[in-house]
């Protein structure tokens, strides 16, 4: 059986007022039939752009949104005909750093408990105390704590109550290293010792480190759903990375990865390195400190978002 | 306890954490209006024979703070996870609209029961006050309660914004209060306003839970329990509509 399963599922909102640039008037289209199957036992990444659907589909997964159309369901229960189910195999840390500003730590964790139905839960609530790092802050009220420890808190939460599914929206987003060390140790621990974990993320080191399978969603389509390992091995093998004062030839620019002075373009060959130095001195610059490198995940995200990306400007031209 | 008895322990421990606010501060209130109407009119309005105006007035305010309280208890604590944001930990758990509905409004029943009697324990240091038919003081008191924190509940859902909120307790729920006999009988209004003042449920809520009290009211409480009793079953088939529907919370 699927630890969660989407069966076309899609999402359609109507479009803020005065909006009319929207491509079906009157409406927006969030997701577009995605299907995915993610087994028990996977950690499972989800990624894509801004605005490309991953919490829209983590939110009918939770159900916090409906689907228009399309099925979602975990561990077999469907989210909606079936939620009560769904909801108690499901632990969900959510993007936005939330809290209530009433409690302590520990009296979130125990009402977050007792909502699920589970008594005298205090042995698991002082195990995930001391896995997240927050042992010391069990007494705190929750406006005290800084921006790390309330997402602590917020995986605590969403743990209470053992599930053995559970979904990351973008848990690391704003979050110093030590609490990102901390946190993944935790989780991959959960994942061997069996839960099935959906992680979203712009992270993509974080991505390629951790998650057996990747899903790609753009524009609320799935583009890519592979292993990982598969999805790093079809892409352009190598990357030429150098350092340049002044701004690339458009051509370059449009398959480059820039960040600050030092571009990142795709290298497949010998000859491919050549013709890409040989345009940057014709256009009058000097590359500096010149690499050649193994292509990462986010040289395969961004080759995927652009394939992705030309048949669309090519209809809109 | 299970999961709707544990929402309930956190919409009253909510309240119960900030008790100056939310209990102290409406007690003090009711008890102003006591001191200064009570004060100014003891000698000027007779209501009833037998009682005197001060002791008229305290079922009035003892029900007037437990019905604004109810009503505040359910709609700001919704208002404040709708907009903190927090509500997503409630609507990722397993509790039905069912359970929603007895968390919410049972908080808001207890919120204004201890208000209610703050309210009366504090007034008897001012007047001595009977209490006849302590069985249809209660039973006023929790249906008075039960349907505010049940429109309370509704206005939460409905409410975007903090003055939307506001704007629903200034223009709906004080008018209604205020204009429902709490500092006098409706047998002193001009004909018209005897039948305007006949069609407000909160009428009907104070002048039964005064029966409980003094023996004597307006109308027959019986009738007082049939409205308030028929207004409650229609708020609540509402707001268990609104709350199966995730209106507003579930997109």
């Amino acid at each position: 059986m699927a630890a969660i399963s989407f069966q076309s599922v899609s999402k359609s909102y109507a479009s803020p007022k005065g909006d009319k640039n929207s491509a079906s008037r009157g409406s927006f289209l969030a997701l577009d039939a995605v299907s995915l199957e993610i087994e028990e036992g996977e950690f499972f990444g989800l990624l894509g752009p801004n605005g490309a659907g991953k919490t829209t589909l983590i939110s009918i997964l939770a159900g916090l949104t409906r689907p228009t159309s399309g099925h979602a369901s975990v561990l077999g229960s469907d989210v909606q005909a079936d939620y009560a189910r769904a909801r108690r195999s499901l632990g969900v840390v959510p993007q936005e750093l939330v809290f209530d500003p009433f409690f302590s730590v520990r009296e979130a964790l125990r009402i977050q408990s007792g909502y699920f139905g589970v008594r005298n839960n205090d042995a698991w609530i002082d195990e995930l105390l001391e896995s997240l790092g927050l042992a010391d802050k069990a007494g705190a009220n929750m406006r005290q704590l800084s921006g790390g420890m309330k997402r602590r808190v917020l995986v605590a939460q969403a743990l209470v109550h053992k599930p053995p599914v559970i979904v990351l929206d973008e848990p690391t987003a704003g979050v110093d290293v030590e609490l990102r060390q901390t946190l993944w140790q935790f989780i991959a621990r959960l994942n061997r010792e069996g839960h099935t974990v959906l992680l979203t993320t712009h992270y993509l080191e974080e991505a390629e480190a951790l998650c057996g399978r990747l899903a790609m969603l753009q524009s609320g389509r799935l583009v890519a759903l592979d292993r990982t390992s598969n999805l790093l091995q079809a892409a352009s093998s190598n990357v030429l990375r150098f350092k340049l004062d002044g701004s690339l030839p458009p051509d370059l620019a449009a398959r480059a990865r820039v960040t600050g002075r030092i571009v990142q373009l795709p290298a497949h060959d010998a000859a491919e390195v050549e013709r890409t130095l040989a345009a940057v001195r014709e256009a009058g610059l000097v590359a500096l400190d010149v690499e050649i490198r193994k292509a990462d995940l986010e040289d395969v995200f961004l080759e995927v978002m652009q394939q992705q990306r030309a048949p669309l400007q090519a209809v809109a031209a | 306890m299970n999961g709707w008895q544990t929402l309930l322990y956190k919409e009253v421990l909510r309240f119960w954490k900030v008790a100056f606010q939310t209990i102290a501060g409406p007690v003090l209130t009711a008890m102003l209006y006591l001191l200064i109407f009570g004060h100014a009119l003891e000698d000027h309005v007779k209501v009833y024979d037998q009682i005197s105006y001060t002791a008229f007035l305290v079922p009035g305010l003892a029900m007037m703070s437990l019905l604004q309280n109810a009503f505040a208890n359910s709609s700001s604590s919704l208002i404040m996870s709708k907009m903190m944001g927090n509500l997503v930990f409630l609507l990722l758990t397993p509790l039905s609209y069912v359970h929603w509905f007895l968390a919410y409004v049972g908080a808001a029943v207890v919120r204004g029961l201890v208000v209610g009697l703050g309210v009366f324990l504090c007034a008897l240091l001012f007047t001595p006050i009977p209490a006849l038919a302590p069985a249809w003081i209660f039973l006023f008191a929790v249906l008075g309660a039960a349907l505010m924190g049940t429109l309370g509940l509704i206005a939460g859902l409905w409410a975007e914004k903090f003055d939307q909120l506001a704007a629903f307790q200034n223009f709906v729920v004080m008018p209604m209060t205020f204009l429902s006999g709490v500092f006098y009988s409706i047998h002193s209004l001009p004909p018209l306003w005897l039948v305007v003042s006949h069609c407000n449920p909160f009428f009907y809520m104070i002048d039964g839970f005064r029966y409980g009290f003094f023996g004597v009211s307006d109308v027959s409480p019986w009738l007082s329990l049939a409205v308030v009793a028929g207004a409650w079953v229609l708020v609540s088939a509402l707001a268990l509509q609104l709350l199966r529907i995730g209106y507003k919370v579930r997109t």
